[in-house]
């Protein structure tokens, strides 16, 4: 029978057998590096600040107060709301959209592009496009920065082409911004869409047509619904990283604008110093990715309920 | 012929990948309503020829005809042809009426029109209640037959079926067998057919063009190609067959004689052009065209020794060493114990029906 479509189908659970002492390390592993990360955040948003760094152990809600209330300069005036991080954080959310957006533009195609390579040349594309990623973030973010300054190789290029007759402010925009983060996370879109990607079978494409579906109706009918959990799982791993990243920024986008990672990092290394405000961010910012991805696997499951 | 009658003209096709050449000039005029069979070994060519058709490969020289007009540079959606893949090719997040509904839907089909003619469908290949399942939740054999009415629903004016029943199981396989041929009849559509194997070609084709190394070798009606096969190779694939070598003889009376090399002479047909008297030839016997007599009673002068018997249930076959000449195949209608009477080892004469030899000279 067809193999593709019998791999659709669910593999019973009887036959992916994991033993429980084979899973330990991972156990200890998580527990270790993410578990008790989180849970230290969180004990510390509840604490009180102690002034240059560190924490009094002591229970206080004066972080999260901070974060949604402005009592005034003595903290004695009646509570308004604080829109100040509001704004930062909706700021956030928009630069990692567009970021995202970028990416899924760019990265879609390429991994398209790279799974419909003949195998022996797949594995070149695909170690290209990891190639960046042996050099350290921070270097990666500094390069662009150079590369896109007022008199850097990009303007001076598009100025003697004539393209253009002054140098085009880039560096310390949102634009670049977005440009840094996209820079920063394109493979995380490009390896999940590709291994989607790469297990389509393209007898659909052919079926599609000869059914009279022309190029357009084949991506958005046929391609699209099938590799769509790659595609979402690009998403969500270029997204989340990209609302919390502090680099490009800081970087590339001057301090003009804050914006979450940046807020948190200075609470923990800068002269702000208020690590239960840090931690609050913190938390407030991980509740509601996590709030995200809950609806979204709800939804998922109803449609696939709904399907069955 | 006038232009309406011939559903699909292929002229020389040549189809080149590269170096490898799959189709060598393929010439072909499929009659409108026909169900036509291409049938070869595999590597031949069929389904190169019908993805060509289908217009999912260009043509590297020659045309393609649908009803008169050149659809050679068209490409697959713009050709009111549809496939029945080798597997399936279903859409996987499409339910069973969505995925019936696709190619209507993309021809514009109002969707009153949509839903009676997806019903319909569904009736004639009995999957109405299957409608809201998706293909991961069918059988083969259910699968098949989504595919069928996937590729039928928007009236096509060809159907094209890549050996659509070979991954069924023998008794689903004989089954659909008469179901698509019932189902052609119905509808009147032209199908074009591939297969590699010659009973599916045999019980349900109007005519077979069978294939060999991306050329074709014979078309004709079921009957003109296992009754008058042009060559060795076609009588090969079609059946089994025993081939003797003989020499060409006038017999007295005009008619055409085999003369085997112990000097027996036996009657035989050829077909097309002559060959010459004294020739060297080859002659084609079907197994069933022969039966075991005792020595003394042989019409053709063959003898030999049973050295083989095998039971295949309703038939049994012998196999013959000859005295002069290679081994031959018998076969016998198993009508009782007392056909079994020829024992391995026994000296036996060989009887050929009236008409059951061929003449061809390679
Ligand atoms: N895309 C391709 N590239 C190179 N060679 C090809 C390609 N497609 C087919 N061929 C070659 O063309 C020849 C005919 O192939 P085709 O698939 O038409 O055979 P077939 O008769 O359908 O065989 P089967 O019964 O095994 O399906 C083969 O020799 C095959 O190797
Ligand atoms: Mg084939």
């Amino acid at each position: 029978m067809a193999g593709e479509l019998a791999s659709t189908r669910a593999v019973s659970r009887t036959f992916a057998p994991v033993r429980t002492p084979l899973l330990i390390p991972t156990w200890v592993i998580i527990g270790f590096f993410l578990v008790a990360p989180v849970l230290m955040m969180l004990a510390y948003s509840f604490l009180t600040k102690e002034f240059r760094g560190g924490v009094i152990w002591e229970f206080s809600l004066a972080a999260y107060d901070q974060f949604i209330f402005d009592r005034g300069l003595f903290g004695d005036e009646p509570p308004q709301i604080e829109w100040t991080y509001i704004v930062i954080f909706v700021r956030s959310i928009i630069q990692a959209a567009v970021a995202t957006l970028l990416c899924l533009i760019i990265g879609f195609p390429t991994a398209y592009f790279i799974a419909t390579r003949s195998p022996a040349t797949r594995s070149m594309w695909l170690f290209l496009v990891t190639v960046p990623y042996w050099v350290n973030l921070l270097i990666r973010t500094v390069s662009m920065k150079f590369l896109i300054r007022d008199n850097g190789p990009l303007n001076e290029a598009l100025m003697g082409l004539g393209v253009i007759g002054e140098p085009i402010a880039l560096i310390n925009t949102d634009f670049a911004v977005q440009l840094g983060l996209f820079y920063s996370y394109l493979p995380f879109m490009v390896l999940p869409i590709y291994a989607s990607v790469e297990r389509y079978d393209f007898a659909l494409s052919e079926a599609a047509a000869d059914l009279y579906a022309n190029r357009w109706t084949i991506l958005y009918k046929v391609i699209l619904p099938i590799v769509w959990p790659g595609i979402v799982a690009g998403c969500i791993l270029v997204f989340v990283p990209s609302l919390g990243a502090f680099l490009a920024p800081d970087l590339l986008g001057g301090a003009k604008n804050f914006l979450i990672g940046s807020l948190i990092e200075e609470q923990f290394k800068g002269n702000a110093g208020n690590w239960p405000f840090g931690a609050a961010a913190s938390m407030i910012l991980l509740s509601l990715v996590l709030i995200a991805l809950f609806i979204y696997a709800r939804r998922q499951a109803r449609r696939s309920a709904q399907a069955a | 012929m006038s232009e309406q009658d011939i559903a699909i003209d292929v002229r020389n096709a040549v189809k080149r990948f590269g170096a490898v050449t799959a189709l060598a000039g393929v010439s072909l005029t499929i009659r409108d309503n026909e169900f036509f069979t291409l049938l070869g070994p595999s590597g031949c060519g069929k389904t190169t020829l019908l993805r060509l058709i289908a217009g999912f490969e260009e043509i590297t020289e020659g045309e393609i005809l649908l009803y008169g007009e050149d659809i050679g540079t068209l490409p697959p959606n713009r050709r009111p042809i549809n496939t029945v893949f080798q597997h399936y090719a279903l859409f996987p997040h499409m339910t069973v009426a969505e995925n019936v509904a696709f190619g209507m839907r993309r021809l514009g089909w109002s969707k009153a029109d949509i839903e009676d003619q997806t019903g319909r469908i569904l009736d004639l290949v009995k999957l109405g209640d299957l409608a809201a399942r998706r293909p991961a939740q069918l059988s083969g054999g259910q699968q098949q037959r989504v595919a069928l009415a996937r590729a039928m629903a928007p009236r096509p004016k060809v159907l094209l079926l890549d050996e659509p029943l070979s991954a069924l199981d023998l008794k689903l396989r004989q089954a659909m067998r008469i179901e698509l041929k019932q189902i052609q009849e119905e509808t009147g559509i032209t199908f074009v057919f591939v297969t590699h194997d010659q009973e599916e070609a045999l019980t349900m084709s109007d005519r077979i063009a069978v294939m060999s190394a991306g050329e074709i070798r014979q078309v004709g009606t079921p009957h003109e190609i296992y009754e008058a096969p042009n060559d060795r190779f076609v009588a090969d694939f079609i059946g089994e067959t025993n081939v003797l070598d003989v020499t060409v003889q006038r017999g007295p009376d005009g008619a055409w004689h085999s003369r085997l090399p112990n000097g027996a002479v036996f009657p035989c047909e050829a077909a097309g052009t002559p060959p010459q008297d004294g020739a060297a030839a080859h002659v084609l016997i079907r197994p069933e065209r022969l039966s075991l007599v005792p020595e003394a009673e042989s019409n053709s002068g063959l003898t030999g020794v049973v050295d083989q018997i095998v039971y295949l249930g309703t038939d049994i076959q012998y196999g013959v060493r000859l005295d002069e000449g290679p081994d031959v195949l018998v076969r016998a209608q198993n009508v009782g114990s007392d056909t079994t009477s020829f024992r391995n080892g026994d000296r036996v004469g060989l009887a050929i029906a009236p008409g059951g030899a061929r003449l061809l000279v390679d």
